[in-house]
């Protein structure tokens, strides 16, 4: 219990200070510490494959994504580091959306789901890590993953194949040329030599 | 590892849904399109959370098979949306989403 609340604490504190910072590095860095922490929440909740997953998947290759894109916008533009921000604006409007969508939520919950979910039962012991047939540990998920949910296995590696696709064709070189619309391509026209200047 | 889980599974619920909250309110407060791009991740993450707590709760694998299939689509997510980011910027040199409007009416 104390290790929830203060994973539960840890957590709001760096999604807070992710969508609170001014610069997008700062952000950045408050999200590898919420990944992080996260990890460890799965790995309470016995879920040791998700545990590795989120290491490698998010705080390894996602996170460098992000941090290569802002090197590579701000290289040469100063304003980028800091970024637009209109947070004084659009604040009280957002904060009062989100309660009321989180009161409701957690109305609901009071009122049906609550009373009706079991309580915890724990079936892995020290030691069983990684042996089949103990829920949650990476033999079991991945006799499920290749077994009953091969089908969504497979349409993972072709949801993985149309993002790939759509990466290269969206930052290849070539801009693509407008095929209709006449003041489109007019604007297309005017700004090329922007893009060839930076390159 | 061994001590034991005390933790009704509606506080992992009440979590997810407030780091699901946090996030909503920076895509809707922030203008910076990669900052957007990181509170939809922990949108996606608190889904993950509820999904792979109500798999602990009934000991069932397919809310972590579901996780999983969450964590590649928030990939190919990221993927995109960052090549996206980057084409906007490279056209018309602007980081801000609310000036990203060429196709508006």
């Amino acid at each position: 219990m104390t290790l929830f609340w203060v994973l539960a604490i840890l957590l709001v504190t760096t999604a807070v200070f992710t969508v609170t910072r001014q610069s997008p590095v700062h952000s950045v860095v408050g999200l590898l510490a919420n990944f992080v922490l996260l990890a460890v929440l799965y790995l309470t909740l016995n879920a040791e494959f998700i545990f590795v997953m989120q290491i490698i998947v998010y705080a390894g290759a996602i996170l460098v994504l992000f941090v290569f894109v802002i090197n590579l916008l701000s290289a040469g533009t100063g304003p980028f580091a800091e970024g637009p921000n209109r947070m004084p604006r659009a604040f009280v409007p957002t904060v009062l959306i989100a309660l009321i969508g989180f009161a409701f939520l957690i109305f609901g919950l009071a009122r049906g789901a609550l009373g009706i979910l079991p309580a915890h039962t724990a079936t892995s012991q020290g030691g069983d890590v990684g042996q089949a047939g103990v829920f949650g540990s990476v033999a079991d998920f991945g006799v499920a993953l290749f077994s009953t949910y091969l089908l969504p296995f497979e349409i993972t590696a072709f949801i993985l194949m149309v993002a790939v696709i759509g990466v290269v064709v969206l930052a290849s070189d070539a801009a693509p040329s407008p095929t209709r619309g006449h003041h489109v391509r007019r604007k297309v026209h005017e700004r090329e030599p922007i893009a060839k200047a930076e390159r | 590892m061994s001590a034991p889980m005390s933790v009704d599974v509606s506080y992992y619920v009440a979590l997810s849904a407030v780091v699901f909250f946090i996030g909503l309110g920076g895509v809707i407060l922030r203008r910076n399109p990669l900052i957007m791009l990181m509170s939809i991740e922990l949108m996606l993450n608190a889904a993950n959370i509820a999904l792979i707590a109500f798999a602990r709760a009934w000991t069932n694998n397919a809310g972590q098979i579901f996780a999983f299939l969450v964590i590649t689509v928030a990939a190919a997510e990221a993927a995109i949306g960052l090549a996206i980011v980057i084409v906007v910027f490279r056209r018309s040199k602007n980081v801000d989403v609310d000036e990203v409007a060429g196709l508006r009416g």
